[in-house]
């Protein structure tokens, strides 16, 4: 019966939906361990960037990894960094 | 050459005691040296599902405070041909130990025996990071649950980062009928979110309890279900290549058996 059941409801089985949500967590959890690792990675962008923009320092640069889907539709993880920018071009430090 | 290995879960429950007195039992059948040490400081309970609580005199920690000698505290069981269990204290609070002092004693013991095995509390405090501390391998015990997956993960994170090397998955009390109807993760469910090669599949089997209410691990009854997936799992750890049982009644070991009868 319960096979019928599943056969014909378009709901899915508890176990995918178990599936599902264990993946969504441990996206979170995987990256909150890591805040070291961020904060590593954070710094070598910065420098990356600033070799060819003007990177506003005083107000600083926010990375975190969030959460997407795909065009399959999959959750997946995603790294999103908001680096203002002062000026496009970077000034030339004069040569010493 | 002898292999420290830490049986772990990070959530309590799932088994790592009963898994780790019927691979200790397995591998003894084996014809390995094997010794089950209990690093569940304050909450002893190896010895009760080994069926050895009689028999205990000294304690991990007498040993490590010096009180005896290391043959003194090794309890033999007198059912396999070289199995040991060296017992956890009962009384003392898991600061009584240390990760240098845990990492001596596997040393010793490594001169004594092909296995050892150690049983690790549930958590990452203290008591955990003693566990890991002498150990070459780790065996991540989980059940197909979110809550207890979800434990599993942040303990392999936290293995690696002890650099201890690839951890191996064993997936316990698997209900095959709830897994075909969709009502349980499959273990290609839980490989793919941990990402760790598979040990071994244990079904979830009733014989357990009655083994464990015995204080006689399933692993020696030839005609238990998850006596069968202890044994490949043991013999996987020698190095042989046995392919994961198949959990459905209808077929594989346990049907062959039943038809035996049926002719």
């Amino acid at each position: 019966m319960q096979f019928l059941k599943n056969l014909f409801s378009k709901e899915p089985s508890s176990g995918s939906l178990a599936k599902d949500r264990l993946k969504l967590v441990l996206i979170h959890d995987r990256a909150n361990c890591n805040t070291d690792l961020l904060e590593m990675m954070k710094n070598d962008i910065m420098q990356v960037i600033a070799k060819y923009m003007d990177i506003d320092e005083a107000v600083g640069m926010d990375i975190n990894i969030e959460q997407t889907t795909d065009d399959n539709n999959n959750t997946v993880p995603v790294l999103y960094a908001n680096i203002p920018i002062k000026n496009m071009r970077k000034k030339k430090k004069p040569k010493k | 050459m002898s292999e420290v290995y830490v049986v772990t879960s990070g959530k309590g429950g799932v088994g790592k005691t009963t898994s780790t007195a019927n691979l200790g039992a397995g591998l003894a059948l084996l014809e390995k040296r094997v010794v089950l040490v209990d690093a569940d400081i304050g909450l002893r309970n190896l010895d009760v599902v080994m069926g050895l609580e009689n028999r205990i005199v000294f304690d991990i920690i007498d040993i490590i405070q010096g009180n005896c000698r290391l043959k003194q505290a090794l309890i033999r069981d007198k059912r396999y041909p070289n199995l040991h269990l060296l017992p956890a204290a009962q009384t003392k609070d898991k600061d009584a130990v240390t990760p240098e002092q845990m990492k001596k004693l596997c040393d010793e013991l490594r001169e004594e025996f092909d296995y050892i095995l150690i049983d690790c509390p549930a958590g990452i405090e203290q008591g955990f990071r003693n566990a890991i501390a002498g150990a070459d391998k780790a065996i991540v015990v989980t059940t197909p649950e979110v809550s207890a997956v979800r434990d599993a993960d942040r303990i392999i994170g936290l293995l690696e980062a002890a650099e201890i090397e690839s951890p191996m998955l064993l997936l316990n009390r698997v209900r095959i009928n709830m897994v075909k109807r969709g009502d349980m993760m499959a273990l290609e469910d839980v490989t793919e979110i941990l990402a760790i090669d598979v040990l071994g599949v244990v079904p979830d089997d009733e014989g357990i309890v009655i083994s464990t209410n015995k204080g006689e691990p399933c692993v020696a009854d030839s005609a238990s279900f998850a006596g069968q997936a202890f044994r490949d799992i043991c013999r996987r750890m020698t190095g042989e290549n046995v392919p994961l049982m198949d959990l459905d009644p209808d077929k594989g070991f346990f049907a062959k058996f039943k038809n035996m009868f049926r002719k």
